[in-house]
């Protein structure tokens, strides 16, 4: 990657993303959102559109069908739609996933994944790492690639947390294909693959959904002697850990983007019902008590949106941005809780009430201080890595 | 044919109006602004008539301050060719707009021009009429329907009582009613193409029109409260009670 000069700009911000996006998203109003909770269903219409209109494919190089954005436009674009009181996490993946393809992949497989990614007629939203006996020390994963005589691989373990795997036609997968002991290091002999989900699915793969506190599609997913084309093998055996390091900033300035948005929500929700909702003859924005709280929540996620903008700066300039993306997930993070707990309170006893969409965006809202990385693996990331303190791990 | 298509950015219809604190009128500050949905439509509909090869360039105008060219970019994403931007700080009242179009309309001679039948902000309804009346062209209002034949137009409206169709003859103004299509949204890869689309910055002073408002608005109120309703035992009460207190019926 070359070295080029990383900037903000504070007046563009690709502001002509912003206005389309959020007029698509007005057609999905709180009661599509709201019903899509209670039956616990995919929001494909949703997503369809999305597609439709190439957000999804922003990252994609033009060649292979995709816009060529880089991820401040893919942020613009999450954000916008959390802002507007939809919900990314439904398909973000397919924003980012591809990644891991497009800079490791073979040409064959570029050729023949991309564009179908880009048209949406085929959608990589499903990644498989986390394990039930492994979460975060990823490199103590169990579910195992055994190469075969006729070059296939022969897949066995479990993976949970899986999100998306049922509306997704490919899956990218870490496994061992060394086992830990005959390797150098740890991190040495894993490899990524990208599985074709409609041929795996009952010949050695059951996906199982996890009914959660969100309606967020996750899955486990049982591996059982699947057989896998030795052609789905992206770069070389042994290499997958790095691989997959690569793609997760893209991921953490994403999700943090979508934290932003899910702030403005949040606060222009409890802003407007303070201003309007009259107790004692008076709007109970004016009482500092309920005020405060929500310029404070304010403050925040306007702090966090600069550190998501210089994580995407020096991303889209090719520069490393460790520090910086994982920095920008915890303090969005952070900040939409904060938005979404002082939105709750503003309302008082209609917060908890569905129409009003709080109690749902709030449920919604914590997931991103535990997922994709949970706060405390970004703090002990600054401290060892960037602090240079005592390792815990 | 070339068609030009007038849009006006205003508050997003998903906003909730809030009247300023002064009653000069509505807080427009730090709020959602978007392409009035009128207007859209209007795009939309010259859009399909270039895909269907009635017309072959389409061009948005826009009046009003820089951010208008945020609401040309939008008409460009959604399949504009290109736009004209009539740059302006002041307050446009209708007959302003209408002034204002008729110099690009003279300049561009398009087939048709195409605008919403109002703007969902101070809700005029008058620029595509008073337009029409200053190009001495045919108008027709309020569009559920538009056919081209022979050099003319049927245009199908929406009025009291049912449907009316005029034919009028080209060129004319005709204005957007909300069922005549549903807008597209703009494409990724059609945001990209509009941000290389031209966009021509006139001054408005430049126009030579008096654009001076006509009107003074003295006071913007919210609507009153919704009062709480009362129940009748029957309809003799209910009679009684209009006649009584309501004073509705004689």
């Amino acid at each position: 990657m070359s070295e080029q000069r990383a900037f903000i700009d504070l007046d563009d911000d690709h502001r002509e993303l912003r206005e389309p996006v959020s007029a698509l998203c007005a057609r999905y109003p709180g009661e599509y959102w709201r019903e899509k909770d209670r039956e616990r269903a995919y929001p494909e219409e949703f997503v369809q559109a999305l597609t439709d209109a190439g957000f999804l494919a922003a990252l994609i190089p033009e060649r292979y069908g995709g816009s060529g954005l880089g991820i401040g436009a893919g942020a613009a674009i999450l954000e916008e739609i959390h802002a507007s009181g939809c919900n990314g996490g439904a398909c973000h993946a397919q924003m980012y996933t591809m990644g891991t393809v497009l800079r490791h992949g073979s040409d064959q497989q570029k050729e023949t994944y991309l564009p179908q990614i880009a048209s949406g007629a085929r959608r990589l939203q499903a990644f498989g790492v986390t394990e039930p006996t492994t979460g975060s020390d990823t490199t103590q994963l169990r579910t195992t690639a055994e190469r075969r005589p006729d070059g296939d691989y022969t897949v066995n373990g479990q993976k949970v947390w899986i999100s998306r795997a049922e509306h997704s036609d490919l899956l990218l997968l870490l496994a061992r294909t060394t086992p830990a002991a005959e390797t150098k290091k740890r991190t040495e002999g894993l490899s990524v693959f990208l599985v074709e989900l409609e041929r795996a699915v009952g010949n050695g793969l059951e996906i199982r959904p996890i009914r959660t506190m969100i309606n967020h599609a996750t899955t486990e997913l049982f591996f059982d002697d699947l057989v896998i084309p030795g052609s789905s093998l992206i770069g070389e055996e042994g290499r997958g850990f790095r691989y997959i390091l690569d793609g997760m900033n893209a991921e953490r300035i994403l999700i943090a983007a979508e934290c932003i948005g899910d702030s403005r929500w949040f606060i222009e929700k409890a802003s407007a019902y303070a201003t309007e909702r009259q107790v004692f003859g008076r709007p109970i924005g004016a009482n500092q008590g309920v005020q405060f709280p929500i310029a404070e929540a304010y403050a925040q996620m306007e702090a966090a949106r600069l550190m998501v903008q210089k994580a995407a700066a020096l991303f889209d300039a090719g520069r490393p941005c460790g520090p910086e993306a994982n920095m920008a997930k915890l303090l969005a993070a952070e900040a939409s809780w904060k938005a979404a707990d002082t939105c709750l309170q503003t309302h008082g006893g209609f917060g908890f009430a569905e129409e009003y969409d709080v109690e749902r965006k709030f449920r919604e809202a914590r997931l991103y201080r535990v997922a994709p990385i949970s706060t405390n693996l970004v703090l002990a990331y600054l401290g060892q890595h960037v602090l240079g303190m005592p390792r815990s791990y | 044919m070339k068609v030009l298509v007038a849009v006006k950015r205003t508050i997003d219809p998903n906003v909730k109006v809030r009247v300023k604190s002064d009653q000069t009128g509505v807080e427009t500050a730090n709020v959602k602004m978007a392409m009035n949905p009128f207007c859209e439509i209007a795009v939309e509909e010259a859009v399909r008539m270039k895909e269907a090869g009635s017309a072959n360039e389409v061009v948005a105008v826009s009046a009003g301050a820089d951010k208008a060219q945020e609401t040309l970019r939008t008409a460009l994403a959604m399949g504009a060719d290109r736009a004209v931007h009539i740059v302006t700080e002041a307050e446009l009242q209708p007959l302003a707009v209408a002034r204002l179009l008729k110099v690009i309309a003279d300049e561009e001679q398009p087939g048709l021009v195409i605008m919403g039948k109002q703007a969902i902000d101070d809700d005029s309804n008058q620029t595509g009429q008073m337009l029409a009346a200053l190009l001495g062209w045919p108008q027709a209002t309020f569009a559920s329907e538009i056919e081209f034949k022979d050099g003319t137009a049927d245009v199908t409206r929406e009025i009291d009582g049912g449907l009316e169709t005029l034919n009028v003859n080209l060129p004319a103004v005709v204005t957007t009613d909300l069922r005549l299509n549903e807008p597209r949204y703009a494409s990724l890869p059609n945001i990209m193409k509009a941000k290389k689309k031209p966009i021509d910055r006139r001054e408005a002073d430049a126009l030579g029109v008096d654009i001076s408002p006509r009107l003074a608005i003295h006071k913007v109120e919210e609507p009153p409260k919704r009062e709480a309703g009362i129940k009748v035992a029957d309809v003799a009460e209910l009679v009684a009670k209009l006649r009584d207190d309501a004073k509705v019926i004689g």
